[in-house]
């Protein structure tokens, strides 16, 4: 644990003494407060057009800090999807190329250790990213009284979500020496896994269309948005994890191996 | 302390190492000399766990590094060819980067960067940024890194490599310096290197031990006889002639002449001082004697032969 803790504390240290973390956090925060005040301005439209039909056809009340909530967390996991690989490119690339891995791989940590400290680090780092969304959130219950249950299943999604997508840019850090390299293929092999269910709708046999759909790495948010929390979503993010997170371990195996 | 038997690697295309064995006493300086490429660094990596072997085994402190990486590597230090820094790091976070995941207990941390800063006299610049640093400060730096935690055995990959000279100087008496409470392994194209600090040598080339020696030791082997420099007045043929009749000299060249002073090179059979012989001769027949000289035939001398004959007798397979 403590040979973890001291890989986290690295990490952390080097994404804020590079610029990294501060570009990354500036963008996360702007399009954030961008996003949530435009749900903000589309509820509120919203809302003076009930208010006028109510005087037609009587009241119907609508669910404003809920409609903005939801909005709002749901447009997170796209702008995550972008930021995360900024996150996870240098992990074990800049290690290969800088030749600190060999630091690394002969110190007395074990490989499981080196995998987990480095996926902690950027979960840690994501953490951040999303309590920094509290902030807003804080405002809805400040002039509302949303409902909080679906508010907490949403974060719950987006963190299981998030560190998935972690563990991938994780394994992808370890294939090559080039940051750009890695963030790009990352990025690729995640908007892969979103925009597969796009496919799901032109497969011919329904088997296929299944599996298509529930590879799709954004529509296992859907339930956690609307307040449901279902065993089979949490399965898809944790085994989605683990797998990252295997083939990380076996990509260092195979580093040693290859020399 | 470190026991290599039968150590083989095999890349896909290649094989780097091939059947190596040789062992590392307590306290010994041992020194690795190749051309690039002949295997050092892979010996070195297999040794400190960084990468498994083909074939063959290494324990050290009796522990194997296959079966007990982790036993292996706390009794490691280890300096890669490019000094592993974290280049955004100050000295001081770096070390106690290092000291933690090496284990040092969480009190001593503070202790223990202090003393190894201050075994390769880094003090000066701890709270500097590594990226700003000197080759030899980095260099410097890597070694540090390698001492902390006290470990039994030191693996350094070319140590001086990129320093300018003083620095070098200083990097060997460091190395000598740690002899005898550590073990060293220090691999090196530089052959004065060894001299001056190995107590013993392996010699390596195409993967394979070619010789394993003191240095002087393999100076003598290797020499075929004692070679001596004697330059004569007098006159030339017959000081040739003479000197060539001589119980025990195997070869007589003439190297120079200049003012009817004559430079011959003397070879003496091995193991066998002809100087004495030498001296008692030339001055018995009223020759001017001006000079008499052992010449040694250097390490490099000794390196080329066994790496070139090498490559002579054995067809190449590129």
């Amino acid at each position: 644990m403590r040979n973890i803790l001291a890989i986290i504390e690295r990490e952390m240290r080097a994404y804020f003494n590079s610029p990294i973390a501060y570009v990354v956090l500036t963008i996360f925060i702007f399009l954030s407060g961008f996003f949530f005040r435009l749900y903000l301005a589309q509820v509120m439209q919203m809302a003076l057009m009930s208010q006028m039909q109510a005087q037609q056809f009587g009241p119907r009340p609508i669910d404003m800090p809920g409609m903005i909530s939801r909005g709002f967390l749901s447009t997170l996991s796209v702008i995550l999807l972008f930021l995360m690989p900024m996150l996870t490119m240098g992990l074990f690339s800049e290690e290969k190329k800088r030749g600190t891995i060999e630091l690394l791989l002969t110190s007395p940590l074990t490989d499981l250790q080196v995998v987990l400290g480095k996926f902690l680090a950027a979960g840690t780092f994501f953490l951040l990213l999303l309590v920094s969304t509290f902030i807003p959130m804080a405002a809805l219950y400040l002039y509302g009284s949303p409902a909080s249950g679906p508010i907490v299943t949403a974060y719950l999604g987006l963190l299981l979500y998030g560190l998935s997508i972690v563990a991938i840019g994780l394994f992808i850090s370890t294939l090559t020496e080039n940051q750009i390299i890695a963030a790009v293929l990352s990025f690729g092999m995640i908007m892969v896994l979103w925009l597969v269910d796009a496919m799901a709708n032109y497969a011919d046999s329904p088997t296929s269309k299944g599996v298509l759909s529930y590879l799709s790495i954004l529509s296992h948010l859907d339930d956690f948005m609307k307040g449901v929390l279902s065993t089979s979503n949490i399965v898809f993010y944790v085994s989605l994890m683990l797998v990252g997170l295997f083939l990380t371990y076996r990509s260092i195996d195979s580093l040693r191996w290859r020399g | 302390m470190i026991t290599v038997e039968n150590l083989t690697k095999r890349y896909a295309t290649k094989t780097a190492i091939e059947a190596v064995s040789f062992q590392v006493e307590k306290g010994e300086i041992l020194g690795f000399l190749g051309p690039n490429g002949a295997g050092k660094t892979t010996t070195m990596r297999i040794i400190t766990g960084y990468m498994p072997a083909s074939d063959g085994t290494v324990k050290v402190d009796g522990y194997d590094v296959f079966d007990n990486p982790i036993d292996v590597r706390r009794r490691i230090g280890y300096l890669p060819e490019n000094p592993p820094l974290y280049l955004e790091m100050t000295v001081t976070g770096y070390l106690r980067f290092v000291a933690k995941i090496k284990g040092v207990l969480k009190n001593n941390i503070d202790a223990e960067v202090a003393r190894v800063m201050e075994r390769v006299s880094i003090t000066d610049v701890k709270d500097r940024i590594i990226a700003k640093l000197s080759k030899g400060y980095k260099q410097r730096v890597g070694i540090a890194q390698s001492l902390l935690n006290d470990p039994p055995v030191l693996i350094l990959d070319e140590p001086t490599i990129g320093l300018d000279p003083k620095q070098i100087h200083e990097v060997r008496q460091l190395v000598k310096d740690l002899a005898g409470q550590h073990t060293v392994v220090l691999s090196t194209h530089i052959l004065p290197e060894v001299e001056q600090t190995c107590h013993r040598v392996i010699i390596i080339d195409r993967g394979k031990i070619v010789a394993v020696d003191t240095p002087q030791n393999l100076r003598l082997q290797l020499q075929g006889g004692e070679r001596v420099s004697v330059e004569v007045q007098g006159p030339g043929p017959e000081i040739l002639s003479t000197l060539k009749a001589m119980a025990g000299v195997v070869d007589v060249q003439k190297v120079a002449e200049d003012d009817g002073r004559h430079r011959y090179l003397v070879e003496g059979e091995l193991r066998k001082d002809i100087r004495s012989d030498l001296a008692r001769t030339i001055v018995q027949r009223g020759w001017g004697l001006y000079e008499l000289q052992s010449t040694a035939m250097s390490l490099e001398d000794i390196f080329l032969k066994l790496t070139t004959a090498e490559a002579e007798s054995e067809t190449p397979n590129a």
